[in-house]
């Protein structure tokens, strides 16, 4: 059977932790780390694998820090 | 099987479907987290490069969190003085026809130092494109009173909240250049969240279509947040924006192809 | 030898900017200049050369459109009359912090304030101390002649585009409306885009693959920077200090005292050299034509072969003080100025030379 999966990749150091993402992700993709990074910021980190790819998180990142991933998986 | 799926790698080129434009300049952003800044640039560089017309557009950038926004975008810029943003841009573009151009600025920049920049250029249907950031209060100076200002909303020139009475009222420009026959387009939009974000993209490239055709000025009003000069956290910010700038300050286009839309049909519908 | 024409100093202005290959003229009307924009917009320079002319909404909207063009390499121009020009300074200085070349054109009336239309030079400091903010200069060009209005329209042009700064042409309210005969120099065509790019590749005109994106800015805010820009400000002045002086000398050969004087007053002290003469008294007149770079040196060299230095200005005294960093401290420099409009004669400044410097 054929399956949406999707994937993100973010780019921690560029996170400003502003949690707008959280709010726009439709599957709870994303949560704020506990630890900080260079510049002090909680990140936003992908925490499950319910990703679709829908791209939601990566439009309202106001730093653009977000790639997103979406790929038909095919499996038996 | 679930678990097969999961565990395969899809993190390969072939399979981005969104990434950060190569038009916006690869360092941080200067703005505050959470600030819609960021996603405007971003929309405005997407659009400019799914247009292919990088090497045909000159930008103008304003005085205000924005000033150094020529910084971020990978074109050619112009920094103006303060509130002057469309002055330079009528020159650009009477000398230089052939070219894209637009103004970046912000309510402080267009609707108060620059309102007479603002409205004649609007008034001689200069063929550029205007992207007003609307988010009621001067950011970079530290969040004093804006023209913009609702009525009531505390800032750090009107601590006790913005008094009409002394203070004057907020003004909708964007209502009021409307009205102008030299205008084509006017809209106001938002970018908080993924829906919002995606008519902002369509109202830029509406735009740039327009101004390819000389039709007058295009104008697009995002509304946006300023969580600092409001002294909110970001998501909550997003939130007051909606409960209290939407009512006033409506989104949706107010005047499409030269005609004003009818009020009733102004109103967000969701 | 070019076309004569019979022409008002502020015609000659605007003839010559469409002879010299302007790209656009943007200003807002003000008496005693409005001929400048009236004979452009008659002349239709959109069908002569391309040359855009734009009345705009205000002065401030005027001097910002300057700078809008300019900063993508265009060759622009403006003029206006003194109250019109102080609202300007804010954009000259950033014209001027963002090293960009523009023409404006200045022909001064009484002031302060509304003032008077009548003419006066009471605008100098302004002109050459700065006016705006910050550390710069400008090139300012005084003519005193329509002939020289013409001619310094296209040296003025020459000179900011050469130095990246903007040129001056301070000029008064009666060589404006004045008509004298000029002989206009041949139409410079326009430049193409190609040769516009390959003069100022430092312009923004629209960022192609191959180079970086250019920002034209005055904004520097790490006080590094900042000081580096004003570091290379300061050095390109210096250049034009060395190179680009500019006076006349007149009759000063055999002169025991010498007139200092610009513009109108330096034409009225023609005559008033003609007066002077027939009552024996032997002065020349020193003609500074580059009011910045001021003609320091040779002022200074020729005011040791002299007794005294009456400078006559139409102002309380302001070329003065650039005339007295000149001389040695020693040196009987005096001023001579009428205001607020008023024109002197040649016979009151005689009369001023003979009580302030001869008898004085």
């Amino acid at each position: 059977m054929a399956k949406i999966k999707g994937d993100i990749v973010i780019n921690v150091e560029r996170c400003k932790g502003c949690e707008v993402c959280i709010a726009a992700c439709p599957t709870s993709v994303i949560a704020m780390s506990k630890e900080v990074n260079g510049k002090g910021y909680h990140f936003a980190m992908k925490v499950n694998d319910t990703c679709t790819g829908c791209i939601n998180c990566a439009l309202v990142c106001p730093d653009g820090v977000i790639t997103v991933y979406r790929a038909k998986i095919t499996t038996e | 099987m679930e678990d097969q799926v999961t565990k395969i790698d899809i993190r390969k080129d072939e399979n981005i479907v969104y990434k950060r434009t190569d038009l916006l300049v690869d360092r941080p952003l200067s703005y505050c987290p959470g600030c819609g800044h960021g996603v405007v640039h971003r929309m405005l560089m997407e659009t400019l490069e799914e247009m292919d017309i990088q090497d045909k557009t000159i930008g103008v950038s304003p005085v205000g969190c924005s000033v150094l926004a020529y910084d971020f975008m990978n074109i050619d810029m112009l920094g103006a003085a303060h509130g002057r943003a469309p002055a330079l841009a009528t020159a650009i573009k009477r000398l230089w026809p052939e070219r894209f151009v637009f103004t970046y600025q912000g309510d402080g920049d267009l609707a108060a130092i620059g309102t007479a920049e603002t409205i004649h250029a609007c008034n001689r249907g200069e063929n550029f494109v205007i992207i007003f950031i609307n988010n009621g209060i001067y950011g970079m100076t530290g969040g004093q009173m804006a023209p913009t200002t609702l009525p009531g909303m505390r800032s750090s020139t009107s601590p006790y909240g913005r008094d009409v009475a002394t203070m004057g009222h907020p003004l909708k420009i964007t209502e009021l250049i409307a009205q102008l026959p030299g205008t084509y387009y006017v809209t106001r939009q938002a970018v908080h969240t993924p829906n919002h974000v995606r008519r902002t993209k369509k109202a830029l490239r509406k735009a740039f279509e327009n101004q390819k055709r000389n039709t007058g000025i295009s104008f697009i009003e995002v509304v946006s947040n300023c969580n600092s000069g409001w002294k909110m956290t970001p998501v909550q910010s997003n939130k007051w924006m909606e409960d209290n700038m939407f009512p006033f300050y409506p989104l949706g286009d107010i005047k499409v192809d030269g005609q004003l839309v009818p009020k009733k049909e102004t109103a967000e519908k969701e | 030898m070019g076309e004569l024409r019979l022409m008002k100093g502020n015609e000659a202005v605007a003839e010559a900017a469409i002879r010299a290959g302007c790209d656009g003229y943007f200003g807002y009307p003000i008496t005693p200049q409005s001929e400048i924009m009236e004979y452009l917009m008659a002349e239709k320079p959109h069908e002569r050369t391309g040359m855009v002319v734009l009345q705009a909404e205000s002065e401030t909207a005027s001097i910002n459109m300057l700078y809008g063009g300019a900063g993508t390499g265009k060759m622009v121009m403006t003029s206006s009359s003194s109250p019109g020009i102080s609202l300007m300074q804010e954009g000259i200085s950033y014209m001027a912090g963002a090293e960009l070349p523009c023409l404006l054109v200045n022909i001064v009336r009484g002031g302060p304030g509304l003032g008077t239309i009548q003419p006066s030079q009471a605008d100098y400091f302004q002109a050459v101390k700065g006016g705006g903010h910050g550390d710069y200069k400008m090139i300012v060009l005084a003519p005193a002649s329509v002939q020289e209005m013409c001619d310094f329209v296209k040296l003025g042009f020459e000179l900011s585009f050469k130095y990246r700064t903007p040129a001056f042409i301070l000029s008064d309210g009666a060589i404006g409306q004045m008509m004298e005969k000029v002989e206009l120099f041949d139409p410079i065509p326009r430049r193409t885009e190609a040769e516009l790019i390959k003069q100022c590749p430092w312009a923004a005109t629209g960022k192609p693959k191959n180079r970086e994106h250019i920002i034209i800015t005055s904004l520097d805010l790490d006080p590094a920077g900042q000081e580096r820009v004003n570091l290379k400000l300061q050095a390109k002045y210096k250049i034009m200090e060395e190179n680009e002086v500019r006076y006349e000398t007149i009759q000063c050969d055999d002169a025991e005292y010498i007139f200092v004087a610009f513009g109108l007053s330096a034409r009225i002290c023609q005559k008033s050299i003609d007066l002077a003469r027939k009552k024996g008294i032997k002065v020349g007149l020193f003609r500074p034509i580059t009011l910045s770079p001021f003609p320091t040196k040779p002022l200074g060299e020729m005011s040791k072969r002299v007794k005294g230095i009456l400078v006559v200005e139409m102002n309380a005294g302001q070329m003065i003080e650039d005339v007295r960093l000149s001389v040695h401290s020693d040196q009987k420099v005096e001023h001579y100025g009428r205001f607020g409009g008023i024109i002197p004669s040649p016979d009151e400044v005689v009369a001023a030379l003979e009580q302030k410097i001869i008898g004085g």
